[in-house]
Protein backbone atom coordinates (compact mmCIF):
# COMPACT_ATOMS: atom_id res chain seq x y z
CA UNK A 1 0.00 0.00 0.00
CA UNK A 2 2.74 2.42 1.00
CA UNK A 3 4.57 1.42 -2.10
CA UNK A 4 1.48 2.16 -4.22
CA UNK A 5 1.20 5.63 -2.71
CA UNK A 6 4.89 6.21 -3.28
CA UNK A 7 4.50 5.03 -6.85
CA UNK A 8 1.73 7.55 -7.47
CA UNK A 9 2.77 10.49 -5.32
CA UNK A 10 2.53 12.99 -8.18
CA UNK A 11 -0.76 11.50 -9.37
CA UNK A 12 -2.23 11.92 -5.88
CA UNK A 13 -0.80 15.45 -5.58
CA UNK A 14 -2.29 16.36 -8.96
CA UNK A 15 -5.73 15.02 -8.09
CA UNK A 16 -5.62 16.94 -4.81
CA UNK A 17 -4.65 20.16 -6.64
CA UNK A 18 -7.29 19.73 -9.35
CA UNK A 19 -10.06 18.90 -6.91
CA UNK A 20 -9.05 21.61 -4.42
CA UNK A 21 -9.10 24.30 -7.11
CA UNK A 22 -12.52 23.23 -8.37
CA UNK A 23 -13.76 22.97 -4.77
CA UNK A 24 -12.61 26.52 -3.97
CA UNK A 25 -14.49 27.85 -7.01
CA UNK A 26 -17.62 25.92 -6.04
CA UNK A 27 -17.32 27.09 -2.40
CA UNK A 28 -17.13 30.70 -3.60
CA UNK A 29 -20.30 30.29 -5.63
CA UNK A 30 -22.36 28.31 -3.14
CA UNK A 31 -21.23 29.53 0.29
CA UNK A 32 -19.61 32.84 -0.60
CA UNK A 33 -16.23 31.60 0.65
CA UNK A 34 -14.31 34.04 -1.52
CA UNK A 35 -10.80 32.59 -1.54
CA UNK A 36 -10.93 31.91 -5.27
CA UNK A 37 -13.86 33.41 -7.20
CA UNK A 38 -14.96 32.94 -10.79
CA UNK A 39 -13.81 30.00 -12.90
CA UNK A 40 -10.82 28.94 -14.98
CA UNK A 41 -11.61 31.56 -17.66
CA UNK A 42 -11.12 34.39 -15.20
CA UNK A 43 -10.95 34.48 -11.44
CA UNK A 44 -10.02 36.55 -8.47
CA UNK A 45 -7.71 35.25 -5.76
CA UNK A 46 -8.31 36.55 -2.21
CA UNK A 47 -10.58 39.25 -3.65
CA UNK A 48 -7.54 41.11 -5.03
CA UNK A 49 -5.31 39.24 -7.50
CA UNK A 50 -6.92 38.83 -10.95
CA UNK A 51 -6.14 35.63 -12.85
CA UNK A 52 -7.26 35.12 -16.44
CA UNK A 53 -6.90 32.56 -19.20
CA UNK A 54 -4.36 34.16 -21.59
CA UNK A 55 -5.65 32.13 -24.55
CA UNK A 56 -9.21 33.39 -23.99
CA UNK A 57 -7.92 36.96 -23.71
CA UNK A 58 -5.90 36.50 -26.92
CA UNK A 59 -9.08 35.39 -28.72
CA UNK A 60 -10.99 38.37 -27.32
CA UNK A 61 -8.23 40.67 -28.52
CA UNK A 62 -8.31 39.11 -31.99
CA UNK A 63 -12.09 39.46 -32.01
CA UNK A 64 -11.65 43.21 -31.50
CA UNK A 65 -12.79 43.55 -27.89
CA UNK A 66 -11.46 46.33 -25.69
CA UNK A 67 -9.29 44.52 -23.12
CA UNK A 68 -9.85 45.87 -19.61
CA UNK A 69 -6.84 46.23 -17.30
CA UNK A 70 -8.05 43.61 -14.77
CA UNK A 71 -8.27 40.85 -17.29
CA UNK A 72 -5.03 41.89 -18.98
CA UNK A 73 -3.06 41.82 -15.72
CA UNK A 74 -4.67 38.47 -14.89
CA UNK A 75 -3.67 37.03 -18.25
CA UNK A 76 -0.09 38.27 -17.89
CA UNK A 77 0.24 36.70 -14.42
CA UNK A 78 -0.92 33.31 -15.70
CA UNK A 79 1.15 33.61 -18.90
CA UNK A 80 4.35 34.45 -17.00
CA UNK A 81 3.77 31.71 -14.43
CA UNK A 82 3.42 28.92 -16.98
CA UNK A 83 6.05 30.32 -19.30
CA UNK A 84 8.83 30.57 -16.73
CA UNK A 85 7.84 28.15 -13.99
CA UNK A 86 5.11 25.61 -14.62
CA UNK A 87 5.43 24.78 -18.31
CA UNK A 88 2.30 23.02 -19.54
CA UNK A 89 1.35 22.18 -15.96
CA UNK A 90 -2.15 23.65 -16.40
CA UNK A 91 -3.17 20.56 -18.34
CA UNK A 92 -2.16 18.00 -15.73
CA UNK A 93 -2.42 19.91 -12.45
CA UNK A 94 -5.42 22.22 -12.93
CA UNK A 95 -7.71 21.29 -15.82
CA UNK A 96 -10.60 19.05 -14.69
CA UNK A 97 -10.86 17.46 -18.16
CA UNK A 98 -7.52 15.80 -17.40
CA UNK A 99 -9.32 13.50 -14.96
CA UNK A 100 -11.71 12.36 -17.70
CA UNK A 101 -9.01 11.67 -20.27
CA UNK A 102 -6.77 10.00 -17.68
CA UNK A 103 -9.64 7.64 -16.91
CA UNK A 104 -9.98 6.77 -20.61
CA UNK A 105 -6.27 6.20 -20.74
CA UNK A 106 -6.31 4.02 -17.65
CA UNK A 107 -9.02 1.80 -19.14
CA UNK A 108 -7.11 1.63 -22.42
CA UNK A 109 -4.00 0.43 -20.59
CA UNK A 110 -5.86 -2.06 -18.38
CA UNK A 111 -7.64 -3.65 -21.30
CA UNK A 112 -4.59 -3.54 -23.54
CA UNK A 113 -6.20 -1.40 -26.27
CA UNK A 114 -2.86 0.14 -27.02
CA UNK A 115 -1.20 -3.19 -27.70
CA UNK A 116 -3.81 -4.17 -30.28
CA UNK A 117 -3.84 -0.85 -32.11
CA UNK A 118 -0.34 0.51 -31.93
CA UNK A 119 -0.29 3.30 -34.45
CA UNK A 120 -2.46 6.34 -33.84
CA UNK A 121 -4.05 7.60 -37.04
CA UNK A 122 -3.76 11.33 -36.36
CA UNK A 123 -1.00 13.85 -35.87
CA UNK A 124 -0.52 15.64 -32.58
CA UNK A 125 -0.12 18.88 -34.52
CA UNK A 126 -3.92 19.18 -34.98
CA UNK A 127 -3.98 21.30 -31.81
CA UNK A 128 -1.82 23.95 -33.46
CA UNK A 129 -4.12 24.02 -36.50
CA UNK A 130 -7.11 24.39 -34.16
CA UNK A 131 -5.26 27.15 -32.29
CA UNK A 132 -4.57 29.14 -35.47
CA UNK A 133 -8.06 28.46 -36.78
CA UNK A 134 -9.65 29.72 -33.55
CA UNK A 135 -7.78 33.01 -33.90
CA UNK A 136 -8.72 33.38 -37.59
CA UNK A 137 -12.39 32.68 -36.78
CA UNK A 138 -12.31 35.08 -33.82
CA UNK A 139 -10.96 37.78 -36.10
CA UNK A 140 -13.55 37.32 -38.81
CA UNK A 141 -16.57 36.60 -36.63
CA UNK A 142 -15.85 39.15 -33.92
CA UNK A 143 -16.37 36.60 -31.14
CA UNK A 144 -13.91 34.56 -29.10
CA UNK A 145 -14.56 31.50 -31.27
CA UNK A 146 -13.19 28.68 -29.13
CA UNK A 147 -14.85 29.98 -25.96
CA UNK A 148 -18.28 29.27 -27.45
CA UNK A 149 -17.48 25.63 -28.23
CA UNK A 150 -14.85 24.75 -25.62
CA UNK A 151 -15.76 21.54 -23.80
CA UNK A 152 -13.09 22.45 -21.24
CA UNK A 153 -14.99 25.60 -20.29
CA UNK A 154 -18.28 23.69 -20.40
CA UNK A 155 -16.89 21.28 -17.83
CA UNK A 156 -15.29 23.69 -15.34
CA UNK A 157 -18.04 26.28 -15.73
CA UNK A 158 -20.63 23.54 -15.48
CA UNK A 159 -19.16 22.10 -12.29
CA UNK A 160 -19.31 25.53 -10.65
CA UNK A 161 -22.46 27.13 -12.10
CA UNK A 162 -24.59 24.20 -13.25
CA UNK A 163 -23.88 21.61 -15.90
CA UNK A 164 -27.03 21.53 -18.07
CA UNK A 165 -26.30 19.34 -21.07
CA UNK A 166 -22.60 19.80 -20.33
CA UNK A 167 -22.46 16.18 -19.17
CA UNK A 168 -22.61 15.33 -22.87
CA UNK A 169 -19.28 17.08 -23.37
CA UNK A 170 -17.79 14.90 -20.64
CA UNK A 171 -19.16 11.71 -22.21
CA UNK A 172 -18.06 12.74 -25.70
CA UNK A 173 -14.48 13.38 -24.60
CA UNK A 174 -14.42 10.17 -22.56
CA UNK A 175 -15.69 8.00 -25.42
CA UNK A 176 -13.53 9.76 -28.00
CA UNK A 177 -10.38 9.16 -25.98
CA UNK A 178 -11.39 5.62 -25.12
CA UNK A 179 -12.44 4.32 -28.53
CA UNK A 180 -11.33 6.74 -31.25
CA UNK A 181 -7.94 8.14 -30.45
CA UNK A 182 -5.46 7.58 -27.63
CA UNK A 183 -4.92 10.90 -25.84
CA UNK A 184 -7.32 12.27 -28.43
CA UNK A 185 -8.59 15.41 -26.75
CA UNK A 186 -5.72 16.53 -24.50
CA UNK A 187 -2.90 15.26 -26.70
CA UNK A 188 -4.19 16.01 -30.19
CA UNK A 189 -7.03 18.52 -30.44
CA UNK A 190 -7.30 20.86 -27.44
CA UNK A 191 -5.91 24.28 -28.47
CA UNK A 192 -5.48 25.28 -24.83
CA UNK A 193 -2.92 22.48 -24.59
CA UNK A 194 -1.43 23.73 -27.85
CA UNK A 195 -1.20 27.24 -26.46
CA UNK A 196 0.53 26.12 -23.26
CA UNK A 197 2.81 23.82 -25.30
CA UNK A 198 4.05 26.84 -27.21
CA UNK A 199 4.70 29.04 -24.18
CA UNK A 200 5.70 26.15 -21.87
CA UNK A 201 8.90 25.25 -23.67
CA UNK A 202 10.83 27.92 -21.78
CA UNK A 203 9.81 26.86 -18.30
CA UNK A 204 12.35 26.07 -15.60
CA UNK A 205 10.76 22.94 -14.14
CA UNK A 206 11.74 19.99 -16.31
CA UNK A 207 11.89 16.22 -16.24
CA UNK A 208 15.50 15.11 -16.57
CA UNK A 209 16.58 11.75 -17.96
CA UNK A 210 19.68 9.92 -16.81
CA UNK A 211 20.34 7.15 -19.33
CA UNK A 212 22.98 5.36 -17.25
CA UNK A 213 20.27 4.34 -14.76
CA UNK A 214 17.75 3.43 -17.44
CA UNK A 215 16.98 -0.27 -17.86
CA UNK A 216 14.76 0.29 -20.91
CA UNK A 217 11.64 -1.10 -19.21
CA UNK A 218 9.58 1.50 -21.11
CA UNK A 219 7.11 1.94 -18.27
CA UNK A 220 7.52 5.70 -18.64
CA UNK A 221 6.63 5.72 -22.33
CA UNK A 222 3.61 3.53 -21.72
CA UNK A 223 2.20 5.85 -19.10
CA UNK A 224 3.16 9.20 -20.66
CA UNK A 225 0.24 11.09 -22.27
CA UNK A 226 2.67 12.84 -24.64
CA UNK A 227 5.11 9.97 -25.15
CA UNK A 228 6.86 11.66 -28.09
CA UNK A 229 8.55 14.05 -25.62
CA UNK A 230 10.41 11.10 -24.05
CA UNK A 231 12.32 10.30 -27.27
CA UNK A 232 15.64 10.43 -25.36
CA UNK A 233 14.77 7.61 -22.98
CA UNK A 234 17.48 4.88 -23.07
CA UNK A 235 19.58 7.08 -25.36
CA UNK A 236 20.69 10.43 -23.93
CA UNK A 237 20.99 12.10 -20.56
CA UNK A 238 19.16 15.30 -21.41
CA UNK A 239 16.13 17.08 -19.98
CA UNK A 240 12.74 16.89 -21.65
CA UNK A 241 12.67 20.24 -23.41
CA UNK A 242 9.49 19.92 -25.48
CA UNK A 243 6.72 22.24 -24.36
CA UNK A 244 4.26 19.41 -24.99
CA UNK A 245 5.38 17.74 -21.74
CA UNK A 246 2.67 18.49 -19.17
CA UNK A 247 4.99 18.07 -16.14
CA UNK A 248 2.54 15.52 -14.77
CA UNK A 249 5.36 13.49 -13.25
CA UNK A 250 3.88 10.10 -14.18
CA UNK A 251 7.14 9.01 -15.80
CA UNK A 252 9.12 10.04 -12.70
CA UNK A 253 6.97 8.03 -10.32
CA UNK A 254 6.65 4.86 -12.42
CA UNK A 255 10.42 4.68 -13.01
CA UNK A 256 11.95 1.96 -10.81
CA UNK A 257 15.53 2.91 -11.60
CA UNK A 258 15.86 6.60 -10.71
CA UNK A 259 16.39 7.38 -14.39
CA UNK A 260 13.83 10.19 -14.50
CA UNK A 261 13.58 13.11 -12.10
CA UNK A 262 12.25 16.62 -11.86
CA UNK A 263 14.91 19.31 -11.98
CA UNK A 264 15.32 23.01 -12.47
CA UNK A 265 16.52 23.60 -16.01
CA UNK A 266 19.42 26.03 -15.59
CA UNK A 267 20.75 24.72 -12.27
CA UNK A 268 21.16 21.32 -13.85
CA UNK A 269 23.24 22.77 -16.64
CA UNK A 270 25.63 24.43 -14.20
CA UNK A 271 26.23 21.32 -12.12
CA UNK A 272 26.88 19.23 -15.19
CA UNK B 1 20.58 12.81 -51.28
CA UNK B 2 17.64 12.99 -53.61
CA UNK B 3 19.79 11.43 -56.31
CA UNK B 4 19.82 8.13 -54.45
CA UNK B 5 16.06 7.83 -54.40
CA UNK B 6 14.60 6.13 -57.48
CA UNK B 7 12.66 8.43 -59.76
CA UNK B 8 9.41 6.61 -59.17
CA UNK B 9 9.68 6.99 -55.39
CA UNK B 10 10.53 10.64 -55.78
CA UNK B 11 7.35 11.11 -57.74
CA UNK B 12 5.34 9.28 -55.08
CA UNK B 13 6.89 11.40 -52.37
CA UNK B 14 5.95 14.53 -54.19
CA UNK B 15 2.41 13.26 -54.70
CA UNK B 16 2.14 12.32 -51.07
CA UNK B 17 3.39 15.76 -50.07
CA UNK B 18 0.77 17.52 -52.19
CA UNK B 19 -1.98 15.18 -51.08
CA UNK B 20 -1.12 15.71 -47.43
CA UNK B 21 -1.00 19.47 -47.93
CA UNK B 22 -4.38 19.45 -49.68
CA UNK B 23 -5.88 17.25 -46.96
CA UNK B 24 -4.65 19.52 -44.18
CA UNK B 25 -6.00 22.57 -46.00
CA UNK B 26 -9.31 20.90 -46.81
CA UNK B 27 -9.87 19.61 -43.30
CA UNK B 28 -9.00 23.01 -41.85
CA UNK B 29 -11.55 24.64 -44.16
CA UNK B 30 -14.14 22.01 -43.27
CA UNK B 31 -13.54 22.44 -39.55
CA UNK B 32 -13.56 26.22 -39.88
CA UNK B 33 -16.88 26.29 -41.72
CA UNK B 34 -18.66 23.93 -39.34
CA UNK B 35 -17.22 25.75 -36.36
CA UNK B 36 -18.16 29.24 -37.59
CA UNK B 37 -21.67 28.10 -38.54
CA UNK B 38 -22.12 26.75 -35.02
CA UNK B 39 -20.79 29.90 -33.34
CA UNK B 40 -23.01 32.03 -35.58
CA UNK B 41 -26.00 29.95 -34.58
CA UNK B 42 -25.38 30.03 -30.81
CA UNK B 43 -24.68 33.77 -30.69
CA UNK B 44 -27.89 34.62 -32.55
CA UNK B 45 -30.31 34.36 -29.59
CA UNK B 46 -31.92 37.78 -29.21
CA UNK B 47 -34.57 37.17 -26.56
CA UNK B 48 -32.45 37.34 -23.44
CA UNK B 49 -31.96 39.91 -20.72
CA UNK B 50 -28.47 40.91 -19.64
CA UNK B 51 -27.37 42.19 -16.21
CA UNK B 52 -27.35 45.98 -15.62
CA UNK B 53 -24.57 47.95 -17.29
CA UNK B 54 -24.09 45.42 -20.10
CA UNK B 55 -22.56 46.66 -23.35
CA UNK B 56 -24.49 46.32 -26.64
CA UNK B 57 -25.23 42.68 -27.31
CA UNK B 58 -22.55 42.48 -30.00
CA UNK B 59 -19.82 44.06 -27.89
CA UNK B 60 -21.01 42.11 -24.89
CA UNK B 61 -20.55 38.77 -26.65
CA UNK B 62 -17.10 39.91 -27.74
CA UNK B 63 -15.99 41.07 -24.30
CA UNK B 64 -17.62 38.73 -21.76
CA UNK B 65 -15.09 36.08 -20.65
CA UNK B 66 -17.84 33.92 -19.08
CA UNK B 67 -16.27 33.78 -15.62
CA UNK B 68 -19.54 34.07 -13.68
CA UNK B 69 -18.24 36.65 -11.22
CA UNK B 70 -21.47 38.70 -11.69
CA UNK B 71 -23.51 35.58 -10.92
CA UNK B 72 -21.61 35.11 -7.66
CA UNK B 73 -21.96 38.78 -6.74
CA UNK B 74 -25.77 38.84 -7.15
CA UNK B 75 -27.34 38.53 -3.66
CA UNK B 76 -30.71 37.37 -5.04
CA UNK B 77 -29.44 34.59 -7.36
CA UNK B 78 -31.09 36.49 -10.20
CA UNK B 79 -28.30 35.92 -12.69
CA UNK B 80 -27.33 32.62 -14.21
CA UNK B 81 -24.80 31.51 -16.81
CA UNK B 82 -26.20 29.97 -19.99
CA UNK B 83 -25.70 26.21 -19.87
CA UNK B 84 -25.60 23.86 -22.84
CA UNK B 85 -29.28 23.19 -23.54
CA UNK B 86 -30.48 26.67 -22.53
CA UNK B 87 -30.29 27.78 -26.19
CA UNK B 88 -28.55 31.02 -25.25
CA UNK B 89 -25.00 32.18 -26.00
CA UNK B 90 -23.05 29.62 -23.98
CA UNK B 91 -21.61 30.71 -20.65
CA UNK B 92 -22.91 34.29 -20.73
CA UNK B 93 -25.01 35.74 -17.88
CA UNK B 94 -28.76 36.38 -18.20
CA UNK B 95 -31.87 36.45 -16.06
CA UNK B 96 -35.51 35.41 -16.32
CA UNK B 97 -37.61 38.04 -14.48
CA UNK B 98 -40.67 35.82 -13.99
CA UNK B 99 -38.44 33.46 -11.95
CA UNK B 100 -36.20 36.00 -10.19
CA UNK B 101 -36.22 39.65 -11.31
CA UNK B 102 -33.42 42.17 -10.79
CA UNK B 103 -34.01 43.76 -7.37
CA UNK B 104 -32.06 46.91 -8.31
CA UNK B 105 -29.42 46.98 -5.54
CA UNK B 106 -28.21 50.59 -5.10
CA UNK B 107 -24.55 49.42 -4.96
CA UNK B 108 -24.99 47.19 -8.06
CA UNK B 109 -22.63 44.42 -6.83
CA UNK B 110 -22.70 42.56 -10.16
CA UNK B 111 -21.10 45.36 -12.20
CA UNK B 112 -17.80 46.37 -10.51
CA UNK B 113 -16.69 42.71 -10.21
CA UNK B 114 -16.67 42.24 -13.99
CA UNK B 115 -13.00 41.80 -14.96
CA UNK B 116 -13.52 42.61 -18.64
CA UNK B 117 -15.86 45.63 -18.32
CA UNK B 118 -18.46 43.80 -20.38
CA UNK B 119 -20.63 45.04 -17.53
CA UNK B 120 -19.48 48.62 -17.60
CA UNK B 121 -19.64 50.90 -14.59
CA UNK B 122 -19.80 53.96 -16.83
CA UNK B 123 -23.16 52.86 -18.19
CA UNK B 124 -24.70 52.88 -14.69
CA UNK B 125 -23.00 55.95 -13.23
CA UNK B 126 -24.31 59.48 -12.81
CA UNK B 127 -22.08 62.16 -11.30
CA UNK B 128 -19.41 59.61 -10.25
CA UNK B 129 -21.92 57.60 -8.27
CA UNK B 130 -23.36 54.23 -9.20
CA UNK B 131 -26.97 54.71 -10.17
CA UNK B 132 -29.06 51.59 -10.79
CA UNK B 133 -31.92 53.69 -12.18
CA UNK B 134 -29.75 54.34 -15.22
CA UNK B 135 -29.69 50.63 -16.05
CA UNK B 136 -31.27 49.64 -19.32
CA UNK B 137 -31.69 45.89 -19.28
CA UNK B 138 -34.84 45.92 -21.37
CA UNK B 139 -38.29 47.48 -21.41
CA UNK B 140 -41.62 46.27 -20.02
CA UNK B 141 -44.39 45.67 -22.53
CA UNK B 142 -48.10 45.15 -21.75
CA UNK B 143 -50.42 42.77 -23.57
CA UNK B 144 -53.67 44.70 -23.05
CA UNK B 145 -55.79 41.73 -24.07
CA UNK B 146 -54.70 39.64 -21.12
CA UNK B 147 -54.12 42.48 -18.62
CA UNK B 148 -57.15 42.38 -16.34
CA UNK B 149 -56.87 46.13 -15.60
CA UNK B 150 -57.80 46.68 -19.23
CA UNK B 151 -60.90 44.52 -18.68
CA UNK B 152 -62.05 46.87 -15.96
CA UNK B 153 -60.98 44.73 -12.99
CA UNK B 154 -59.05 46.75 -10.48
CA UNK B 155 -55.42 45.64 -10.36
CA UNK B 156 -52.30 47.74 -9.93
CA UNK B 157 -49.84 44.99 -8.97
CA UNK B 158 -47.26 46.03 -11.57
CA UNK B 159 -47.60 49.70 -10.71
CA UNK B 160 -47.02 48.95 -7.03
CA UNK B 161 -44.09 46.60 -7.73
CA UNK B 162 -42.22 49.09 -9.91
CA UNK B 163 -39.09 50.45 -8.15
CA UNK B 164 -39.57 53.68 -10.09
CA UNK B 165 -43.13 54.03 -8.83
CA UNK B 166 -45.10 56.58 -10.77
CA UNK B 167 -42.28 57.18 -13.23
CA UNK B 168 -41.72 54.00 -15.23
CA UNK B 169 -45.34 52.87 -14.89
CA UNK B 170 -48.22 55.30 -14.43
CA UNK B 171 -51.95 54.64 -14.18
CA UNK B 172 -54.22 56.14 -16.77
CA UNK B 173 -57.89 56.67 -15.82
CA UNK B 174 -60.52 56.28 -18.50
CA UNK B 175 -64.25 55.80 -18.37
CA UNK B 176 -65.68 52.30 -18.56
CA UNK B 177 -68.42 52.68 -21.18
CA UNK B 178 -69.67 49.12 -20.59
CA UNK B 179 -70.91 49.75 -17.06
CA UNK B 180 -71.26 53.48 -17.48
CA UNK B 181 -70.23 54.19 -13.91
CA UNK B 182 -66.78 52.65 -13.37
CA UNK B 183 -63.26 53.61 -14.39
CA UNK B 184 -60.47 51.69 -16.08
CA UNK B 185 -57.18 52.01 -14.22
CA UNK B 186 -54.80 51.16 -17.03
CA UNK B 187 -51.07 50.77 -16.47
CA UNK B 188 -48.84 52.61 -18.97
CA UNK B 189 -45.11 51.91 -19.30
CA UNK B 190 -42.78 54.81 -20.02
CA UNK B 191 -40.03 53.19 -22.03
CA UNK B 192 -37.55 56.03 -21.55
CA UNK B 193 -37.60 55.52 -17.75
CA UNK B 194 -38.16 51.75 -17.50
CA UNK B 195 -34.97 49.87 -16.59
CA UNK B 196 -36.23 46.40 -17.48
CA UNK B 197 -35.73 45.01 -13.97
CA UNK B 198 -38.80 42.80 -14.34
CA UNK B 199 -40.29 43.34 -10.86
CA UNK B 200 -43.60 44.08 -12.62
CA UNK B 201 -43.42 40.84 -14.58
CA UNK B 202 -42.77 38.95 -11.35
CA UNK B 203 -45.70 40.69 -9.63
CA UNK B 204 -48.24 40.25 -12.44
CA UNK B 205 -51.23 38.23 -11.25
CA UNK B 206 -52.27 36.64 -14.54
CA UNK B 207 -51.39 33.02 -15.29
CA UNK B 208 -48.75 34.06 -17.80
CA UNK B 209 -47.53 37.57 -17.15
CA UNK B 210 -49.49 40.22 -19.10
CA UNK B 211 -46.63 42.67 -18.53
CA UNK B 212 -43.20 41.34 -19.46
CA UNK B 213 -39.73 42.60 -20.18
CA UNK B 214 -38.28 42.43 -23.68
CA UNK B 215 -34.71 43.32 -24.66
CA UNK B 216 -34.36 46.90 -25.92
CA UNK B 217 -33.40 45.84 -29.44
CA UNK B 218 -36.57 43.78 -29.71
CA UNK B 219 -39.07 46.14 -28.09
CA UNK B 220 -37.92 49.55 -29.29
CA UNK B 221 -38.23 51.17 -32.71
CA UNK B 222 -36.09 53.98 -34.06
CA UNK B 223 -37.37 57.19 -35.65
CA UNK B 224 -34.12 57.88 -37.46
CA UNK B 225 -32.17 61.14 -37.37
CA UNK B 226 -34.20 62.75 -40.18
CA UNK B 227 -37.10 63.49 -37.81
CA UNK B 228 -36.65 66.41 -35.44
CA UNK B 229 -38.98 67.52 -32.67
CA UNK B 230 -39.39 71.17 -33.62
CA UNK B 231 -40.97 72.00 -30.26
CA UNK B 232 -38.01 70.64 -28.31
CA UNK B 233 -35.15 73.17 -28.06
CA UNK B 234 -32.52 70.51 -27.39
CA UNK B 235 -33.64 68.32 -30.24
CA UNK B 236 -33.79 71.29 -32.58
CA UNK B 237 -30.11 72.01 -31.91
CA UNK B 238 -29.37 69.05 -34.14
CA UNK B 239 -30.45 71.26 -37.05
CA UNK B 240 -27.47 73.56 -36.50
CA UNK B 241 -25.05 70.87 -37.56
CA UNK B 242 -27.28 69.60 -40.34
CA UNK B 243 -26.01 69.70 -43.89
CA UNK B 244 -28.33 69.84 -46.85
CA UNK B 245 -28.07 67.82 -49.96
CA UNK B 246 -29.80 68.75 -53.20
CA UNK B 247 -30.66 66.00 -55.60
CA UNK B 248 -31.86 66.45 -59.15
CA UNK B 249 -34.04 64.14 -61.16
CA UNK B 250 -34.49 64.78 -64.86
CA UNK B 251 -38.08 65.85 -65.58
CA UNK B 252 -39.79 63.72 -68.17
CA UNK B 253 -40.50 65.56 -71.43
CA UNK B 254 -43.76 63.73 -72.02
CA UNK B 255 -47.09 65.13 -70.89
CA UNK B 256 -48.88 63.53 -67.98
CA UNK B 257 -51.79 62.45 -70.19
CA UNK B 258 -49.44 60.63 -72.58
CA UNK B 259 -47.88 58.81 -69.74
CA UNK B 260 -51.27 57.74 -68.34
CA UNK B 261 -52.54 56.54 -71.71
CA UNK B 262 -49.38 54.62 -72.50
CA UNK B 263 -50.32 51.01 -72.13
CA UNK B 264 -46.95 49.78 -73.27
CA UNK B 265 -48.38 48.48 -76.55
CA UNK B 266 -50.49 45.72 -74.95
CA UNK B 267 -53.59 46.74 -76.98
CA UNK B 268 -51.74 46.84 -80.31
CA UNK B 269 -52.80 43.37 -81.35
Amino acid sequence: MINLIKKSKFLIARRITQITIMFLYIAANIWGFNFLMGNLSSSKLLDTVPLSDPYAVLQMFTAGAVIASDVLIGAIIIFVFYMFIGGRAFCSWVCPVNMITDLSNYIRRKFGFNKILKRQPATRNIRYYVLVLSLILSFFMGYAAFEFVSPVSMVHRGLIFGLGFGWAAIVIIFLFDLFVLKNGWCGHICPIGGFYSLIGRFSLIRVHHNHENCTACMKCKEVCPESQVLFMVTKDSIPVTSGECTNCGRCVEVCDDEALNFSIKNLKKETK
Amino acid sequence: MSNNIPRKDQKMNRREFFLNGARALGLTALGGLVWSAYVDEVTAASLLLRPPGALDENDFLKTCIKCGMCVEACPYDTLQLAKPGDNMPLGTPYFIPRDIPCYMCPDIPCVPVCPTDALNEKLVTTKNKLDINKASMGVAVIDDNSCIAFWGIQCDACYRACPLLGEAITIEYTKNERTGKHAFLKPVVHADVCTGCGLCEKACVTQKAAIFVLPNEVAKGKAGDYYIKGWDKNDEKRLEKATSETTKTKISERKAVDSLNDLGGILDD
